[in-house]
């Protein structure tokens, strides 16, 4: 990572919030693009190793995106994300759940609200997320999803993190 | 059923008695005074953290004493750091994304 963009990620257990505060090297309205066309977040969205997959996307008030995140090995973890509001090229909020391949939300995985802000910074952007689950219960299972495995701060454990999500989405 | 430390986190008495011992060890009946609540009542939210093992409970005399276990706590911020470095990585790549963009346009 370029050490010096600005880079934030402050956890608020009170208020079950996670704030995520990036700079990015580009003008508010490319980055813009990059949060909102979905040939753009098939690039970016699903980290390494796994990749993005749209299977819809309507980016409007009330509109929705239908997204997969791939592994290496083609196993598929679906998302729905939901817009609710939208103010280009300033901010949109949507929520955010786990989903099947046909767009059915999974309702007993944990659902959040993501409030997406686009600050102009000199010749830069800086894009300010912030993810509130709606109780601390969610957050907790969240972090518990990650945490059972006892997994090593490293991102190959990623496939494991989802791996569980996966598992508490059969046993569910 | 083991309870997990995100339950005993989840309510804001516990979190309040949290608070309090992080300072220093102290006993149920001190505690107590802190709260507008009965001796009962923090006896039990008391028992939930030690079941969390969040708490621990050291005798001295005939009083027992409570005490934070501050490793436990830590484990909610490493699963945090995991988050992060997902993050990282995604930003990262629209780093990338980006600077290809701009190149191409020039």
């Amino acid at each position: 990572m370029n050490h010096n963009l600005k880079f934030d990620f402050v956890a608020d257990k009170k208020k079950n919030t996670l704030t995520i505060r990036r700079e990015f090297l580009a003008e508010r309205q490319l980055v813009w693009d990059c949060y909102t066309k979905a040939e753009l977040l098939n690039q970016w969205f699903a980290p390494k190793p796994l990749t993005t997959k749209t299977k819809s996307m309507d980016f409007r008030e009330g509109g929705h995106w239908h997204y997969a995140m791939v592994e290496p090995n083609g196993t598929e973890y679906w998302g729905w994300t939901e817009y609710l509001k939208i103010k280009p090229i300033d901010y949109y909020t949507a929520s955010d759940a786990f989903s099947n391949a046909e767009g059915e939300i999974n309702k007993d995985l944990p659902c959040a609200e993501w409030l997406v802000s686009f600050i102009d910074a000199g010749e830069n952007a800086i894009v300010e997320t912030v993810v509130t689950y709606k109780s601390l219960s969610d957050l907790e299972q969240v972090i518990q999803m990650g945490m059972e495995q006892g997994m090593t701060a490293t991102l190959e454990k990623l496939d494991e993190l989802l791996f569980t999500i996966k598992q508490g989405k059969n046993e569910q | 059923m083991r309870r997990d430390i995100f339950q005993a986190v989840a309510d804001p008495t516990r979190r309040a008695i949290i608070a309090l011992i992080a300072l220093q060890a102290m006993t149920p009946s001190a505690l107590a005074e802190h709260f507008d609540t009965t001796r009962q009542a923090i006896s039990k939210h008391l028992r939930i953290l030690t079941e969390c093992e969040l708490v621990r409970q050291e005798h001295q005399g005939r009083e027992i004493y409570y005490q934070l276990e501050i490793e436990k706590m830590k484990e909610i911020d490493k699963w945090l750091d995991q988050f992060r470095k997902i993050w990282e990585s995604r930003f990262e790549q629209l780093d990338e994304l980006l600077s290809t963009i701009k190149k191409q346009r020039q």
